[in-house]
């Protein structure tokens, strides 16, 4: 069905002699919905900047429906960008900003008038016409950002962290409106952002970078679920990652006990980390559990509550519906479905991320 | 915090130097010696040599506005395009002769350009024959040049760095070529910075005396020495307040016709 629209092929590009993505390999479907999701500096905002044409890669090709667009100009390329400060025209009337582009392909004015009046409509901003981009707040005025690029219309839509200058309601409702004109458009949207929630919400596919190199590519449900480094596991989501051996195929130590689960795979008496959601981890009576421990720290959360239990000398993060005081004891259980084991990272890049929490 | 008070010795000082002043500039330019209500002194700029001169000033503080603009645009381009340390290094270079006093780089003009000043003296050593730069308009409108080039590339630089480089990269993702990016984005946001410098070139050279006196040697008359000479050499304060209400008029009205435009382009002049 889809098939590969942009390629990236062994992208290397340095800014003052720092290494920002080395040997960088990535293809991009049509028509989905893709997330370039790391911390800053990882790279993604150099990806994107890359296939828009405002950089040029030290080495290595772009490749557009198969053609080399490397050394294009970006008013040469098939796409259109919109960026994270939404760069309006604060000169020109909306009406001016959205058919900026238009007017430079030499369309008709009435061809111009017709896409104004649809672009408008379709982010719900109908009769701005004649506003400056100033008297807008800033979620209308991202609107006619996002207007403003799709009347080109590109085959792909660069987002660069579009959402990021919005407050936490509006981000929110706009990420559905994303993906309600993703679908309207049926066009490819290649998102940035630093934000996990945001990525998880959206996404078809999700590129997790970190350090200039691919972390791991898939669903947001894959890679929620299976993550395939320590890096990936800490960035997307809050997990518990604990080292562990892995004695046979689906039995691996943790903290001195023996858990089932569903790996395999990774060798035997392999030291391996272990992951496992806070969700995942079930409380028990004392005894009825794999180990046993004592509730250090309690916090709401409104969804549920945060709990720190410490268990054999490894401080625990639960999530739970349920209330349990602090020096309580408890029974920890974790389904063999709900480990997920990871080899050891080999490189810098695939360690979690250490925050000054 | 609202605390007018704290203005009052702002308004003592507008009051006591520049309103009271005015006061008596429209005073002496409408009446007579003996007091009575006049309006020759104002007909005055109908004289023949009055209207050389107002005419002499205007033309050269166009010249010399037009010149610091082609000067000054192309320059602040490149220094928007350096990178930061570069590019302040070269405003402090800009600003330095700021700070040295006007009079002094005048006559220092005088010195270089005289008939065996440094460039005379060159020429006469190449064999060529010495060449009369001093007194004439060309020096009144290089001393002009030289001394407020600065008042147009600083404004035209400021405006041009709060250019935000996403909004260029939008013109060209949208498909504009650099021509159009200039002519479109970068010309039409850059027009505050251009028109208070305009202002700030054109206004003093058009009201300038001393750079008429040091470099023209009193030879050419500009409305400001003709102002100069009727409030110092012949006394007659009620002939210079006549025609210097006429050059208020004609800055007031540059000005106004400057901001109104400056307003239309959607940008808070600097001056």
């Amino acid at each position: 069905m889809s098939r590969k629209l942009i390629e990236l092929d062994h992208i290397f590009k340095s800014y003052d002699g720092q290494m920002i993505l080395d040997d960088l390999n990535l293809y991009f479907n049509e028509n989905k919905f893709l997330t370039l999701l790391g911390p800053s500096g990882c790279g993604k905002t150099t990806t994107l900047r890359l296939i828009g044409g405002f950089e040029t890669p030290d080495k290595g090709r772009i490749l557009f429906e198969g053609k080399d667009i490397t050394n294009l100009a970006p008013n040469e390329r098939p796409v259109n960008t919109v960026f994270q400060k939404y760069a309006l025209f604060q000169h020109m009337t909306i009406a001016e900003n959205i058919a900026f582009g238009l007017k430079i392909k030499k369309k008709s004015d009435q061809y111009i008038k017709d896409k104004i009046k649809y672009a408008l409509n379709l982010v719900g901003l109908n009769g701005y016409e004649n506003r400056m981009p100033h008297s807008l707040s800033g979620g209308q005025q991202q609107r006619i950002a996002i207007a403003r690029a799709i009347v080109n219309e590109p085959k792909v839509l660069l987002l660069d962290e579009p959402l990021g200058a919005l407050d936490l309601k509006l981000r929110q409702d706009m990420q559905y409106e994303l993906i309600r004109l993703k679908n309207e458009l049926g066009i490819t949207f290649i998102y940035v952002t630093h934000d996990q929630e945001e990525a998880l919400t959206m996404s078809d596919t999700i590129v997790v970078m970190n350090q200039g190199y691919v972390q791991q590519i898939g669903s947001p449900e894959d890679i929620y679920n299976e993550p395939e480094n320590a890096f990936v596991a800490n960035f997307i989501g809050e997990s518990n990652i604990i080292d562990g051996i892995m004695i046979c195929d689906k039995c691996v130590e943790i903290l001195g006990v023996k858990f089932e689960c569903v790996d395999s795979g990774f060798g035997t008496n392999n030291p391996v980390d272990v992951v496992i959601r806070p969700e995942d981890v079930q409380l028990v009576e004392p005894g009825e559990g794999m180990l046993d421990g004592e509730v250090t720290s309690l916090i709401f959360k409104g969804v549920h509550y945060e709990l720190d239990v410490m268990a054999n000398g490894y401080e625990w993060l639960v999530h739970t519906t349920r209330m349990v005081p602090v020096g309580t004891k408890v029974g920890i259980h974790i389904k063999p479905f709900d480990i997920q084991i990871m080899n050891k990272p080999q490189f810098s890049d695939e360690e979690a991320l250490t925050t000054d929490e | 915090m609202n605390k007018p008070h704290l203005a009052t010795p702002y308004v003592v000082w507008i009051i006591g130097f520049t309103v009271l002043p005015l006061l008596f500039v429209l005073y002496y330019g409408l009446t007579d010696a003996s007091g009575n209500f006049t309006l020759a002194n104002i007909a005055a700029i109908a004289d023949p040599i009055h209207l050389k001169a107002l005419w002499l000033s205007l033309l050269l503080a166009f010249i010399a506005t037009t010149v610091c603009l082609i000067i000054a645009y192309p320059l602040a381009m490149i220094m928007r395009k350096l990178n930061l340390s570069k590019g302040s290094f070269i405003v402090m270079l800009l600003i330095l002769p700021m700070w040295m006093n006007h009079l002094l780089k005048t006559l220092a003009w005088q010195l270089l350009l005289s008939n065996n000043g440094i460039f005379n003296t060159i020429f006469v050593a190449l064999g060529m024959e010495p060449v009369q730069m001093l007194n004439t308009s060309g020096a009144i409108v290089l001393g002009m040049i030289y001394d407020f080039l600065p008042f147009m590339i600083l404004p035209i630089f400021n405006a041009l760095t709060r250019i935000d480089k996403d909004v260029i990269d939008a013109a060209r993702d949208l498909g504009a070529n650099s021509l159009t990016v200039f002519r479109r984005i970068i010309l039409p946001l850059s027009m505050p910075g251009i028109i208070s410098g305009i202002t700030m070139v054109f206004v003093p050279s058009m009201t300038s005396f001393v750079i008429s006196d040091i470099l023209g040697g009193g030879k050419i008359l500009l409305i400001g020495n003709v102002i100069e000479q009727e409030f110092n050499k012949t006394f007659n304060w009620h002939l210079g307040s006549g025609i210097s209400i006429i050059l208020m008029i004609f800055v007031i009205a540059s000005m106004s016709l400057m901001s109104r435009r400056g307003d239309k382009e959607g940008g808070a002049a600097l001056w």
